[in-house]
């Protein structure tokens, strides 16, 4: 599905382009968006290090292994296939707590930690678990608390209340990781 | 309650550093060692995921560029209208899934033009605040660990990110209207 969406993605885009006269704006940007991504990836590379350094320091001195014991209840239920004791219920713990604070520059490199580690319990390496499809699901439905960066540009856009939209994000983002959750439930059996 | 906001943000990673240093050193981990042995980590995983943020980036960009999003928006425009969604927050919800950083320029541009405490304003305050980038997110955790069969993800985030619209839609009508 990945695959579809990014052929749909250049190929209407080329196509649309002719029709709109942008085909000299497409080839910039293509040339243009590799070239940031790499620059995004390099600029990664200090904070990636920072984190996972600590998290290495959190495994090591059983940090980990007690949040994610408080957080057994509901990741024994969501991550059924992994195994009780498993890394990867460590590292996942870590990416929903980062997320959760709005750290989104630390949840990444837990989140990838924890995408290797179910890979290994993994038997067919190029398709998906169960356990990988809902992890990347209650990534993408956000579950962070307190839209921060939202608050502030609220804040000096001279809002009168900025604050006023957490508790209508916090029910709306419940609602988006409820379904997420069903929805990729009920759909591993029949993909 | 603004300060309060302020003051948890700023304080957030300080702690999250700090708590874990600290529990570190008390159980006698050698920490400086640790943390460097995981560090390293941390640059091998920036460099793995560079194919799979040029091959995403680069097809958002180029859509992004022909004006593809304009025609979809005006398609639409006529079916979000009679729902209530105010037409400047169509694009935010188009772009939302494809690219947190034009999701949020077009945020701040919206808020700057309507208002912040308009109707649209505090909308897509809601929705940027409940939904996340979706494609990015799939090409870099799957491409990670070299998954080419991600089998429903896309179509459990989506629905997920249609779940976060509506509620917001519905919330934002019973609270702000």
């Amino acid at each position: 599905m990945v695959n579809s969406l990014w052929v749909f993605l250049i190929i209407m885009g080329i196509i649309v382009a002719v029709f709109t006269g942008r085909l000299q704006e497409v080839t910039d940007s293509a040339l243009s968006s590799a070239k940031s991504a790499v620059e995004l990836a390099l600029s990664l590379i200090g904070i990636y290090a920072l984190w996972l350094g600590l998290m290495n320091i959190a495994r090591k001195s059983g940090l980990i292994a007690r949040i994610s014991r408080l957080m057994k209840p509901i990741t024994r239920v969501l991550f059924k296939d992994v195994p009780p004791n498993h890394g990867a219920l460590g590292s996942i713990t870590m990416n929903i707590i980062a997320n959760m604070l709005g750290m989104g520059n630390a949840a990444t490199p837990f989140g990838l930690r924890a995408m290797k580690e179910l890979q290994q319990l993994n038997k067919d390496k190029k398709t998906a678990t169960n356990a990988m499809c809902t992890f990347l699901v209650i990534n993408t439905s956000s579950v962070q608390l307190i839209p921060t960066t939202i608050i502030a540009i609220r804040s000096a856009a001279g809002s009168g209340n900025p604050t006023e939209i957490i508790g209508t994000a916090l029910i709306a983002t419940i609602c988006s990781t409820l379904v997420g959750i069903m929805a990729v439930k009920s759909l591993e059996r029949i993909f | 309650m603004i300060k309060i906001i302020n003051l948890l943000s700023v304080l957030a990673i300080p702690l999250f550093i700090s708590g874990i240093l600290v529990y570190g050193y008390s159980k006698g981990v050698k920490v400086y060692e640790v943390f460097v042995e995981g560090a390293k980590e941390g640059i091998l995983t920036s460099l793995r995921i560079i194919p799979y943020l040029v091959a995403m980036f680069v097809a958002i960009g180029i859509f992004r560029s022909s004006g593809a999003m304009e025609l979809i928006t005006h398609a639409l425009a006529p079916v979000m209208s009679r729902l209530g969604v105010p037409s400047e927050v169509l694009p935010i919800i188009l772009i939302r899934p494809m690219s947190g950083v034009a999701a949020l320029g077009m945020f701040t541009d919206l808020v700057t033009r309507v208002g912040p405490d308009s109707f649209a304003g505090r909308l897509s305050a809601t929705m940027m605040g409940s939904t996340e980038t979706i494609f990015y997110t799939l090409s870099v955790y799957f491409g990670s660990v070299g998954i080419t069969n991600t089998r429903h993800t896309l179509l459990a985030a989506l629905c997920a990110d249609l779940a976060g619209i509506m509620a917001s839609l519905i919330i934002c009508k019973l609270v702000f209207v």
